[in-house]
């Protein structure tokens, strides 16, 4: 791209100072809010383990801690994951479907309908999570519902089970998938999609050979920002869950409020150490590589 | 036989948008909900999981609930002060990455993504991790928050930033080069009105990101509460109506500055064809 630094060579050597001068206060910020403690939260998870607010902390290279939280709680681990996961392709379905209606349907309505997507943000997510509680009560209209045609028993609910914590992890994360995919989807030319029907190929095999796979970044996009949210989330497991449903986020968030620092942190490396496993293998495997 | 043809060729291009309609509906019955429990009497029941009876009082006693209203000004105030802060430095580092080649680009567009793609919990341990470990454990409140609220902001702005600045036809600065416009004189009144919108846009979603979050502040904000702690708090006990109220407000209030937004833009958009 021709930008303005092409214009006189005399004064490059100055104007690459500028850009680092720009850029310096944003990245000194993020250097020491965002990487600096993830080191603090490594050698917080070194702790001897039996130091409290009260003792002190010291870090003991007490590598114990990793293996000790782990097998305490791989079942809640396990869960995040298995509940991110399912909550993501839920997301990937419905979001593709709105957003290839607004990329490709919405003509001079685009914009509107791109507010209205980001617009559940502007109310609380706690209050919207809280609807969700009221909407799925055992004596709430939906369960009445499911239970006049029978899709539901008569003792059965959906508060406080597995469905509720997927479908409230769904509904939260849906504008982080949504919002990629249009961005992909939109810069498709259609024409590509007109000459694969011009070419015999029926609609699915168009959708399957032409649009989705120029999508990909968005999906790939997408499903990250779906997914770790969800995976480190604990507001829906808390408030829509039962203790059965307790996520690494709800395991974490109590281990800080005892103090027990040394697991807490432990947790949250083993946590984000899965996470950055399985992006790399994710992005590997779809084969993209301009995220950003 | 057209006809039935006709019908099915209208189903056929209208059932995504369809779709597509019913999914962002569904996206707005907790807002729904939120708004018709603000007008829920729940004074003659304890279960605020269920509408009694309508009333307006919520409204008319909106600061009722102890704490409530001054959790709303706190957040107010955090959320303004991380707004600034995150769109002026956002705004700088979105520049300098478009507009200026350097060495560790990409590394900064590494750091840049990385926030927005790591669980909360994670980014509000560690900070919490570190404040703690330089002894700061006493200290947390407005100012460990904001600290927090910026950081999280700061890729959020740097990226839509980035995306309207990276838009730019760049034949507009070139002209008003060659009209003899200096290069103040051209970043003025080409190039930053330009981006203006774009700016705007990151500091809306940075004012709705800092008001909303809930995981990092918890862990970083000592006793103070936000309006996200108040009604977490308040979860536990069963919700005073009016956090209702706050919820409604708030989403008639955003979705109007929005629209302004947005009809401002089509209208200089027409003025200019």
């Amino acid at each position: 791209m021709a930008t303005l630094d092409d214009v006189a060579p005399g004064t490059r050597s100055k104007r690459k100072l500028t850009g680092y001068w720009l850029i310096l206060p944003g990245a000194i910020w993020l250097g020491l809010f965002f990487v600096v403690p993830f080191f603090t939260l490594i050698s917080t998870s070194l702790y001897d383990p039996t130091g409290s607010v009260e003792t002190g902390y010291s870090v003991t290279w007490h590598v114990q801690n990793f293996a000790d939280a782990f097998s305490q709680y791989k079942g809640s681990l396990w869960r995040s994951l298995w509940y991110a996961g399912v909550a993501t392709v839920l997301c990937l379905v419905i979001g593709y479907v709105l957003a290839y209606a607004i990329a490709f349907k919405a003509g001079r309505w685009k914009n509107l309908l791109l507010i209205l997507v980001i617009a559940p943000f502007f109310t609380s997510f706690l209050l919207r999570t809280l609807s969700w509680k009221l909407l799925l009560a055992d004596d709430g209209f939906v369960v009445d519902a499911l239970q006049t045609v029978h899709l539901l028993g008569p003792d059965d609910r959906l508060l406080n089970t597995p469905f509720a914590v997927i479908a409230g992890l769904t509904y939260n994360f849906l504008p982080f998938m949504v919002l990629p995919l249009y961005a992909s989807l939109e810069k498709i030319d259609v024409r590509l999609i007109e000459a694969s029907s011009d070419l015999y190929a029926s609609a699915a095999k168009g959708f399957f050979k032409v649009t989705w796979p120029l999508s990909l970044p968005g999906v790939v996009a997408g499903t990250l920002l779906t997914f770790i949210p969800a995976a480190g989330d604990f507001i829906n497991a808390e408030l829509l869950g039962s203790p059965n449903e307790r996520m690494v986020g709800n395991n974490i968030q109590s281990l800080f409020d005892i103090g027990d620092y040394a697991a807490a942190g432990a947790l949250s490396v083993i946590l984000m150490a899965i996470i950055v496993a399985l992006v790399l293998v994710w992005v590997r495997t779809s084969g993209t590589e301009e995220l950003v | 036989m057209t006809g039935v043809l006709k019908i099915r060729r209208w189903v056929g291009e209208h059932v995504v948008m369809g779709l597509g309609l019913l999914v962002l509906a569904y996206t707005f019955v907790p807002i729904a909900v939120v708004a018709l429990m603000s007008f829920n009497d729940s004074s003659s029941s304890r279960n605020v999981y269920r509408f009694q009876e309508f009333t307006t009082s919520n409204y008319t006693d909106a600061c009722g609930p102890d704490g409530l209203c001054s959790s709303v000004m706190l957040s107010i105030w955090i959320s303004l002060g991380a707004t600034l802060l995150a769109t002026i430095l956002g705004t700088l580092a979105a520049f300098a990455l478009v507009r200026h080649r350097f060495k560790g680009r990409s590394a900064a567009n590494l750091i840049i993504f990385l926030p927005m793609a790591s669980p909360e919990i994670v980014m509000g341990s560690s900070l919490l991790a570190l404040f703690v470990s330089s002894g700061l454990s006493g200290q947390l409140g407005f100012w460990t928050v904001l600290v927090a609220h910026v950081m999280f902001c700061l890729s959020f702005v740097i990226v839509t930033v980035k995306a309207r600045l990276g838009g730019l036809d760049d034949n507009l600065e070139q002209a008003a080069m060659d009209l003899y416009a200096t290069e103040a004189q051209t970043f003025r009144r080409v190039t930053f009105p330009l981006v203006l919108p774009g700016i705007i846009a990151a500091a809306l979603l940075s004012f709705s990101l800092s008001f909303d979050d809930f995981i990092i502040t918890n862990l970083n904000s000592g006793q103070e509460v936000t309006f996200p702690m108040y009604v977490w708090g308040a979860a536990q006990r069963g919700v005073p109506m009016q956090v209702n109220v706050i919820g409604t407000a708030m989403f008639v209030i955003s979705i109007a500055i929005v629209l302004a937004v947005e009809l401002n833009r089509r209208r200089q958009e027409k003025a200019l064809t």
